[in-house]
């Protein structure tokens, strides 16, 4: 499945990344409407989705799936902005602002790799088997 | 089943088209209200005075009803309502627990006004839909179910032959009938009884909402007090509501962002410390099956003991491991991530008319296993699951069951009554054939199971008087009080909780006050001053939710980390500030603990007038059973003698040379004596006098002088 690594010794907190994130899918630059967040003080790190798919089994209307390529979406038409994803996720990657009433995540589309000028970031492949959703038709036994 | 079949067969009685309006700051400000003996529909206006006085929820419909019903309405009279109401918090979706709905009627077993919280989508979507209440009087001719479609802004009284009454599938029927396809399906919520409330005074409503995962209909339910009986007294089958464009903003809140923020802090609490304290997520509120067991509180063979070997075989453990699906999200609503709507999928029942069927079981809850299994004596996981299936879908309380069943078979156990009276059946403790049979008699409408289904209070006096049973013996072993049978919990060694149950509005339900820990365990309440603050303040603090759409559950049964160094860790402060941030947050009004306080005992003291009113509600009316103080029985006495001498020991009687009777009869004295002063106490406190009546400078206090109020009170100064 598709995803956004990262390699945090390569990161130089210029925060490339956040602006094309932000006025990609929010038209503005600001770093609180971005997918990927950089830590402004201390030591880099870089906090982005995994695809791990934890998301996928909170949402209470499953407007969370994984699509064809692996990369966890959420669908915002069915989404009711109760934000249980945005407190569960393991990573703290799920995002939210007040300025909308559902939550936002990367996608792994790859715009803020083209803009980062270190290689900090980087479009991978893992296994499938890293996906952590259950899978329903086993639980219930369809 | 042939939906559309069942769909044509419906005969148009009324149709009511509205505009679908807008909601601001929590209130759609307009309650629907629907007749369904001459088939009229209307709306009404919310004022600001009703905010003010009954902000919503519970407050809305005690108004309501009190406005329908006069001293003499009984639960059968046309005029009295089932009224139903979220609350201005109803329906947000980013905190755990908002969309509650609180039910009011008169109540078939207590004869007063019953409130009872349910969750299921129906509040929130009747909002959605435009209305803050509905409210339904009258009596149909023949079934009828009424319809709300929330997206046209049309409501319809329709007769409905072919439906079946029975929940678990009446829910799914309508779910079907009304959504356009499978993802509209979350859009229809359901409110249903079942062919037992039919024939029984312990009828429930069942609460439906969809769910995506199962592919099936779950159902919540407002158990308490019978109003499932007045629903099919009233021949309604079922309330419809269907809106489909479920947001997270609806409530147009004054300030959706303390709201957001107030909610993601709370999934992230939920998310690292639930399974480090309750696990709520994995098994709900029977997490406590076994704490109860440990700290003797568990009621077993009707209260008589506090615990049983057996209980391992019902631990909250084997039902995790064996029945209930895990991980699957079970909120009632969403945006609750406590989650606690357990079920089990893929249950086969073994009895009754669905026998062999693979069902979805929601549930058990703490007070199933404990009101089904260890209060009968039946510990068997099995069983209580098929006795909570069975509960459900023909529409029985299973805390008035299970407190009802537990009494009529340590009557047949003590021989005041045999084999003759239950019609042959075998009624002894732990016997799950017996139990189950009783609930399929009752939805049959024959049999042993219509008497036990007019609960202890009723059975009592027919024991009395029909077979010679002793009336003060009953009086002490039955668990009822107002008419409405004790929830489970062993309440002998807390005082405290004595009158948390005592001293209740509608009858001995938990809902109130739970101060068990802080009073037996933690020894937080060593006089009666003590006692009587809590049972201030915990009443009014839990009143609060009814009033607002709130779910009292993530209040306390997860806390913050750090809770146990704060002030008063039994209050959870960092969540009371929750509550208080979200109340603001969708109404604008920023209240203090003190004004929060001040808004339940408005409509607390409003209730109790309305108990007044209706020939309850007095000093006489808050005696207990002494069952829920103290050993009645020799059994009882010696299975903890080593307690009991001790505490006579305490009080400075002497206990040598004394016959178990004799120490019985001592502790007794003393116990009663003890409730008594806290009555005393407790009165004091709430600003009622010595009867229990609230003084009319109290009410004046609390600005519900209403002239209508002072009226009932005036003459019991």
């Amino acid at each position: 499945m598709k995803y956004l690594a990262k390699d945090n010794s390569k990161c130089i907190q210029c925060g490339n990344c956040e602006t094309v994130c932000s006025k990609t899918y929010f038209k503005e630059d600001n770093y609180e409407k971005s997918c990927i967040q950089i830590n402004k003080e201390g030591d880099p790190e870089i906090n982005v989705c995994n695809q791990c798919g934890e998301c996928i089994d909170i949402c209470p209307v499953v407007a969370i799936k994984r699509d064809k390529l692996g990369v966890v979406r959420i669908d915002k038409k069915i989404c009711v902005g109760c934000f249980m994803c945005v407190g569960f996720c393991p990573q703290l990657s799920m995002r939210q602002h007040d300025d909308y009433i559902e939550p936002f995540k990367c996608i792994a589309c790859g715009l803020c790799v083209k803009e980062c000028p270190t290689g900090a970031i980087y479009i991978d492949e893992k296994s499938d088997d890293e996906a952590r959703e259950l899978k329903l038709d086993e639980v219930f036994r369809r | 089943m042939d939906i559309k079949k069942m769909r044509e067969s419906h005969k148009l009685l009324a149709e009511y088209k509205y505009e679908l309006g807008k909601i601001e700051r929590g209130y759609a400000n307009r309650t629907l209200y629907v007749n369904i003996s001459d088939n009229t529909i209307s709306s009404k206006p919310v004022t600001e005075t009703m905010k003010e006085k009954f902000v919503g929820g519970k407050g809305f419909g005690l108004w309501y009803l009190w406005n329908a019903t006069s001293p003499s309405t009984k639960w059968d009279s046309p005029e009295n309502e089932i009224v139903i109401a979220g609350g201005p918090a109803c329906g947000i979706t980013q905190y755990a627990g908002t969309g509650k709905s609180l039910v009011c009627s008169i109540s078939p077993l207590t004869g007063i006004p019953i409130d009872s919280n349910v969750g299921g989508y129906f509040g929130p979507l009747l909002k959605f839909a435009g209305w803050d209440a509905l409210e339904v009087q009258g009596k149909a001719d023949n079934d009828i179910i009424v319809y709300i479609d929330g997206n046209k802004g049309v409501v319809t009284i329709e007769e409905a032959p072919l439906e079946a009454v029975d929940g678990h599938i009446l829910g799914e029927q309508l779910t079907e009938m009304y959504a356009d396809n499978e993802d509209d399906k979350r859009n229809v919520a359901v409110v249903t009884a079942g062919t037992g409330a039919e024939h029984t005074r312990m009828g429930l409503l069942n609460f439906s909402f969809y769910d995506p995962r199962r592919k099936t209909t779950r159902l919540k339910q407002a158990g308490r007090g019978g109003i499932g009986t007045v629903f099919r007294n009233k021949k309604i089958k079922a309330l419809v509501v269907k809106f489909s464009n479920v947001k997270g903003n609806l409530n147009n809140a004054y300030d959706q962002s303390i709201i957001n923020k107030t909610g993601i802090k709370y999934h992230k609490e939920i998310h690292d410390l639930d399974h480090l304290q309750n696990n709520m997520r994995k098994i709900g509120t029977a997490n406590i099956i076994e704490v109860m067991d440990e700290y003797d509180l568990l009621p077993v063979m009707n209260f008589q003991y506090g615990s049983h070997p057996d209980t391992e075989k019902i631990k909250s453990t084997v039902f995790i491991e064996k029945y209930i699906t895990q991980g699957v999200q079970d909120g009632c609503w969403y945006g609750c991530s406590m989650a606690c709507a357990k079920a089990a999928d893929n249950f086969t029942l073994k009895t009754g008319p669905y026998k062999g069927q693979k069902v979805t079981v929601d549930g058990p809850e703490y007070e199933n296993a404990a009101g089904l299994g260890s209060n009968c004596g039946i510990f068997d996981p099995a069983a209580i699951l098929e006795l909570n299936f069975y509960c459900d879908t023909y529409g029985i309380d299973t805390i008035s069951f299970g407190t009802a069943t537990a009494f009529a078979m340590e009557c047949y156990g003590r021989a005041i009554i045999n084999k003759e009276a239950t019609g042959g059946l075998e009624l002894n403790f732990g016997n799950f054939e017996t139990a189950v049979e009783l609930l399929h008699q009752m939805s049959r409408g024959e049999g042993f199971g219509t008497v036990i289904g007019q609960g202890v209070h009723r059975m009592k006096k027919m024991f009395v008087e029909k077979y010679g049973a002793d009336a003060d013996f009953l009086f002490d072993i039955g668990m009822e009080q107002k008419g409405l049978e004790y929830s489970e919990y062993v309440s002998k060694e807390s005082l405290a909780q004595q009158g948390g149950y005592g001293f209740t509005n509608k009858g001995p339900q938990h809902d109130e006050a739970w101060l068990i820990f802080m009073d037996m365990v933690n020894n937080q309440l060593p006089t009666f001053e003590d006692k009587a603050e809590a049972l201030h303040y915990f009443p009014m603090f839990r009143t609060w939710f009814g009033l607002y759409g709130f779910c009292k559950l993530p209040w306390n049964d997860i806390v913050p980390e750090g809770n146990q160094y704060t002030d008063e860790p039994a209050k959870v402060p960092e969540h009371v500030q929750n509550y208080l941030d979200v109340a603001y947050g969708v109404t604008g009004k920023r209240l203090k603990v003190s004004d929060m306080i001040r808004e339940s005992e408005r409509v607390y003291n409003f209730q109790k007038i309305f108990n007044i009113r209706m020939g309850k509600g007095l000093r006489k009316d808050d005696k207990a059973p002494y069952r829920s103080m103290g050993p009645v029985t020799k059994e009882e006495y010696e299975s903890r003698q080593e307690r009991y001498d001790k505490q006579l020991k305490e009080i400075g009687y002497h206990i040598e040379g004394k016959t178990t009777e004799e120490k019985i009869a001592q502790l007794r004295k003393y116990r009663e004596d003890q409730y008594e002063q806290l009555m005393d106490a407790v009165y004091k406190r709430r600003g009622w006098n010595s009867k229990g009546v609230p003084k009319i400078e109290y009410l004046k206090e609390i600005k519900m002088d209403l002239p209508e109020l002072i009226e009932v009170v005036k003459d019991l100064q």
